[in-house]
């Protein structure tokens, strides 16, 4: 497969072709299903079997270009693809999880017409290419056709009902905030070509590693800029606000696109151009300051939700805002890490919501579920193991994942890396905060959703029942991943002088690797983590676990027993206002409507009914035209026709002439 | 004939289609109709026998075609295509039998002279393009006049008079002050060599020699004269107002030509006359045109967002995607100047495909109200499907043809204008919002109005009149080069 990598995504693409071939015809669900999933297998499959022949050689990088996309002046942009250590991570579980959500979509969206069926497996087919374009360019613009092609898909599956006046407006903000952040990518890209003459990673990386020190500032804003990119599509403080309204979308959508794999692509993104980060401490820095605070920000919005997706949506911008805060330390692995076992546990818990919301007849409010673990059992479990692995419960994925981040974040502080040493530590005890918060809000979800009675009512209670097996067959495999999947990639051998182990920790590291040694001040945390003494790491595992466990208790307390809820209750009504300052997840939809949506709006219809209309047509344009008319009127009066008059003017000119010349 | 006439053929052919149309009986209707497809389909073959013998490694002009007219005042007869013509050449006659098709059935009154008009109009845009004579070039482009005059006239909307009306007064300003520039270009030419030309190579030589010394210098001032009738044609920020009217009230033959030719005259005639003749004029106005560009940008993307006639909001848009252009071609750097012809070409495109696809729905329900739609996607989802296409074409997804011109501009700017390639930047954004708002308001959300849901969807006829342009927008898109490295050598010469 190597040499013809091209043809992973093409697979998906022309899934997705015939999808939408399929849906004008208006062919049967069998034959979609068939299409849609069978593209995506076929995908998984080539996926692995290049991933074998991958590992099997010597090469770091495989490069494969297809053809000249663009060439103008001094700008070449290649069709081209790089297979390496990173990009074969990413669309190895891309395709893997991807596949499981297709095949859970058979049994979620059977209710739908024939025509929508097909449009859905289309746009996911769609989708499954341009992700797997994202993670395969070898350079910024193709990142960039996959970046925006994931957007797309996510534009168009948020807005699947779109008779929904809701979902089309999610789809639509999900569009253009994600456009703020495209902004920002596009001048990096801009910046790049300016500063190095290249768009291509290998040769940026190879142009920043001569000379750290020397473009500095390039990094910076390039890095910068690039992160400004990241911010919109992975949903961080300020632009996470489209990613809880794309709940709209299908629930499958939600697993797929909104947590396993395009959120995550920013984190991709900033890990796949380290260098400019390694080279800019200030760059770097403001990836961790975001992604700590978004971390902890998402969190505390997560505390206070009562829809079971809003709640999952929330804790994937804290999670994204976690892998950030890794990146930021120059985790880059471990940010990657992070990545991958959150693809796992999170569509697993998303899967999960959504298997709840199939048998409790469309409804989302956790307030009118409960008691649903004894109707739909592997529903249940999976869910479990998946928030025990969210929470940071030991050697469940989460765990080993997240912990190798705070510890990096712990560090850095340690180390004081960069001289921020003082900020590193405040984000390192935000975000062990953001853990306790995390493992609350989980087991919260878990408690009102599977225990204690059921809420919803008699007739709401007949129609319970566990999922199909097309849904609860990939919530099992995506169960099992979220316990073992962490240990299996990264065992976090360090803690057992067995370094050995971390196996992603060896297999990214010529991605990752430093830049060069000899440039003391480039910043990275992979060496700073080797500041701190085994014992401080044993420390900062119990650390952790305690909180997490911690968390748990308090929702356990909270949400389980006779006295279910009211303990909840009264702390809403002893802080009433922290309380609704959470429910309303701090109003900042409202906020953002009335100091941007509106300001530009008005400014529109000013310039539309004052500047064009007014000023300028009827001033300018009108007026002219007007002018004409006087001036016209004007010099009728000139010609009377009378030859009298004439002659008087003749002879006044000559009076005038002669007193002039004299 | 053919070999050495090619581009006659190409330029003359539709006005003598024209000729044999006037002379036929005006029924039955249908005759004029199939005439004028047949005809406007030789054209555009002729056409591709040009682009096929055209070799893109020569900057020069090609098949040149010279006859003596006026050699008394040096005026003749003078043709040619380089690499940029050429392809603005192509996008013309490619459009025509899209505009024919598109009017199969909206125009059913005076279908004759519909035809007429829009042959002689063909004749006029190909020659204004070909042109290498000032004087040649200036009967041209008052030849497209008047056949556009009378399309928005008589087969307009209510207020058509007012629309022709106000076209015509805004060109005529600009194109009266031209006039006078070119004679004296020519005058100047014999002052100092001696003899009398409009020829624009000649021209070339001698008309950048004329004095600048602040504003009011000769130079300056033949820019401005050439400048006003282009920046009026574009349309730059602010002689704009009449797009948007002449818009809304021509029929959607008249659109797709007004939007995909006849805007890119004034850029065209930017690269191709002020540019080259005034070099000095060019360097002391690029600031202002960098100016009024972005503003157009943002301006025309602002005003797009709250308009309700979907027309009005394509029109207004093509303010904004024309203030790429102008931002490409006044940072002058070969990335920049190609993007901005092949953005030209996209505009053409993507726009010409948008006011065929409103014209569609508007010849079933008589109404551009983008209120009176909403919820349409379930009902004709195939002309949802295309509608989509050119959206994301016209707000540049990469992979389409929009993005492609757009990257090209803005990167190729970024070293010469990094300031107002920020703000441009932020024309991305708001062309997202409006095309997005739009289509959400017109074909998502619930379905409100029951006249609505007999829609039919696309047929047949106009299915064909978009794939043509269907297939460039992801042809360009997905592999631009194609159409960049025939103009580069010319760009490249022109650029100096």
């Amino acid at each position: 497969m190597l040499g013809n990598l091209w043809l992973i995504p093409i697979l998906c693409l022309a899934g997705a072709a015939a999808n939408l071939a399929l849906g004008m015809l208006r062919a049967n669900k069998r034959l979609v299903s068939i299409v849609g999933v069978g593209s995506v297998g076929l995908a998984t499959v080539t996926t692995f079997i290049a991933l074998s022949e991958y590992l099997g050689q010597a090469r770091d990088v495989i490069r494969e270009t297809y053809f000249t996309w663009i060439a103008a002046g001094e700008f070449v942009v290649d069709a081209s693809f790089q297979l390496d250590q990173l990009s074969a991570i990413m669309i190895s579980f891309v395709t893997f999880v991807g596949f499981l959500i297709h095949v859970y979509s058979i049994g979620y969206m059977h209710g739908e017409t024939d025509r929508g069926y097909a449009r859905y497996f289309a746009y996911l087919n769609l989708f499954m290419f341009s992700m797997l374009v994202l993670v395969l360019g070898s350079n910024l613009p193709v990142l960039f056709i996959g970046w925006e092609g994931v957007g797309l898909c996510s534009y168009l599956l948020i807005g699947y009902y779109y008779e929904q006046e809701y979902c089309a407006t999610a789809g639509k903000k999900a569009f253009i905030v994600n456009r703020i952040g495209d902004f920002g990518f596009l001048l990096a890209i801009f910046a790049a070509f300016a500063a190095f003459g290249t768009s291509e990673f290998l040769g940026l990386r190879e142009a920043v590693a001569v000379d750290p020190g020397g473009v500095r500032a390039a990094a910076t804003v390039i890095g910068l800029l690039l992160f400004v990119g990241a911010i919109g599509k992975s949903a961080q403080l300020p632009l996470y606000v489209w990613l809880p309204d794309a709940m709209a979308g299908p629930t499958p959508v939600s697993a797929l696109i909104h947590a396993a794999t395009m959120v995550t692509a920013g984190v991709y993104m900033v890990a796949r151009t380290n260098f400019f980060y390694q080279a800019s401490p200030a760059a770097m820095l403001t990836v961790a300051v975001v992604g700590g605070l978004t971390a902890v920000f998402a969190a505390t919005i997560g505390l206070a939700q009562n829809d079971i997706k809003k709640v999952l949506a929330y804790s994937t911008v804290s999670q994204l805002g976690y892998m950030f805060l890794g990146a930021g330390v120059g985790a880059f692995i471990a940010a990657i890490f992070h990545v991958v076992t959150h693809a796992f546990f999170k569509a697993c818990l998303f899967l999960g919501s959504g298997s709840v919301i199939h048998a409790c007849g469309g409804e989302q409010d956790m307030r009118k579920m409960g008691g649903l673990r004894k109707h739909m059992p592997i529903t249940y479990w999976t869910f479990v193991v998946a928030t025990l692995a969210i929470a940071g419960i030991p050697l469940f994925a989460g765990f080993v994942s997240k912990d190798e981040i705070l510890a990096k974040v712990f560090a850095a502080g340690a180390v004081d890396l960069n001289h921020f040493g003082s900020l590193y530590t405040l984000l390192w005890v935000l975000a062990v905060a953001g853990a306790f918060m995390t493992a609350f809000y989980m087991f919260r979800a878990v408690y009102m959703t599977f225990h204690g009675e059921f809420r919803g009512g008699h007739e709401a209670e007949h129609h319970l029942h566990e999922s199909p097996p097309s849904m609860t067959l990939p919530l099992i495999i995506l169960g099992a991943l979220s316990v073992v999947g962490g240990i299996l990639i990264g065992f976090p051998g360090q803690l057992f002088h067995r370094p050995e182990l971390n196996r992603i920790e060896h297999f990214l590291h010529p991605v990752m690797a430093p830049l060069a040694a000899a440039h003391g001040e480039v910043a990275n945390a992979g060496q700073a983590a080797h500041g701190v003494s085994l014992p401080t790491e044993w420390v900062l595992v119990i650390t952790s676990v305690l909180v997490a466990v911690a968390g748990w208790m308090v929702a356990r307390n909270f949400y389980v027993g006779d006295q279910a809820f009211a303990p909840a209750r009264r702390l809403a009504e002893r802080f009433p206002f922290v309380h609704k300052l959470l429910l309303n997840k701090y109003w900042v939809d409202e906020l953002y409507d009335a100091v941007v949506v509106r300001p530009f709006f008005g400014l529109a219809r000013f310039s539309w009914k004052v500047v064009d209309v007014v000023i300028i047509d009827t001033v300018f344009v009108n007026g002219s035209a007007f002018a004409v008319e006087l001036t016209g009127d004007f010099l009728r009066f000139l010609q009377t026709g009378n030859v009298r008059n004439y002659a008087l003017s003749v002879a006044l000119g000559i009076l005038v002439l002669a007193v002039v010349l004299w | 004939m053919l070999d050495t006439s090619l581009l006659s053929l190409v330029t003359l052919l539709p006005a003598a289609g024209a000729l044999v149309l006037a002379v036929l009986p005006a029924r039955p209707a249908a005759l004029h109709r199939w005439l004028a497809l047949a005809l406007s389909l030789v054209v555009f073959i002729l056409s591709l026998a040009v682009w096929f013998r055209f070799d893109p490694d020569l900057p020069s002009f090609q098949l040149q075609e010279q006859l003596s007219w006026i050699p008394q005042y040096g005026i003749s007869y003078h043709i040619g295509v380089d690499g940029i013509s050429l392809l603005l050449v192509l996008l013309t006659t490619l459009l025509i039998p899209v505009v024919i098709l598109a009017s199969w059935s909206s125009i059913d009154a005076h279908v004759k002279g519909f035809h007429i008009s829009l042959l002689l109009l063909t004749t006029g845009m190909i020659g204004a393009f070909v042109a290498l004579d000032l004087f040649l070039f200036y009967v041209f482009w008052e030849l497209m006049l008047i056949p556009m005059y009378f399309i928005i006239g008589v087969w307009g909307g209510p207020r058509r008079i007012y629309a022709a009306v106000k076209f015509v007064l805004f060109t005529m300003v600009g194109s009266l002050l031209m006039l006078v520039a070119i004679l004296y270009l020519a005058w100047y030419h014999q002052l100092s060599t001696g003899a009398w030309s409009y020829d624009y190579l000649a021209l070339a030589a001698t008309a950048p020699r004329i004095a600048l010394a602040g504003l009011w210098s000769p130079q300056a001032l033949l820019f401005l004269a050439f400048g006003l009738a282009f920046a009026i044609k574009v349309p730059m920020f602010p002689f704009h107002t009449w797009l948007p009217d002449a818009h809304v009230e021509a029929p959607t033959g008249g659109s797709i030509i007004l939007a995909g030719v006849l805007l890119k005259l004034g850029t065209y005639g930017f690269l191709r006359f002020n540019r080259t003749l005034f070099p000095a004029a060019w360097d002391f106005f690029v600031p202002l045109i960098v100016v009024l560009a972005v503003i157009g940008i943002l301006y025309g993307a602002l005003v797009a967002m709250v308009q309700p006639d979907i027309k009005k909001l394509v029109a207004y848009s093509s303010v904004s995607h024309l203030g790429y252009v102008m931002l490409g071609l006044a940072a002058g750097t070969v990335a920049s100047t190609q993007g901005a012809i092949l953005q030209m070409v996209n505009h053409g495109l993507s726009t010409g495909a948008l006011f065929l696809l409103v014209g569609v729905v508007y010849e079933r329900r008589h109404t551009r109200m983008i209120a009176d739609y909403g919820g349409i996607a379930g009902i004709v989802p195939a002309y949802t499907g295309l509608f989509l296409l050119v959206t994301l074409s016209s707000i540049g997804l990469p992979g389409l043809n929009g993005f492609v011109g757009e990257f090209l501009i803005l990167a190729g700017s970024w070293k010469v204008f990094p300031v107002a390639v920020v703000f441009a930047g932020l024309g991305i954004i708001v062309g997202a919002v409006y095309m997005l708002w739009m289509f959400q308001r017109v074909f998502w959300n619930p379905l409100v109005h029951d006249e609505n849901r007999t829609l039919t969807d696309v047929n047949l006829r106009e299915l064909l009149a978009l794939a043509p342009l269907v297939v460039l927008i992801v042809w360009i898109g997905v592999h631009p080069t194609t159409f960049l490295s025939p103009m580069e050598a010319a760009v490249r010469s022109l650029l100096g």
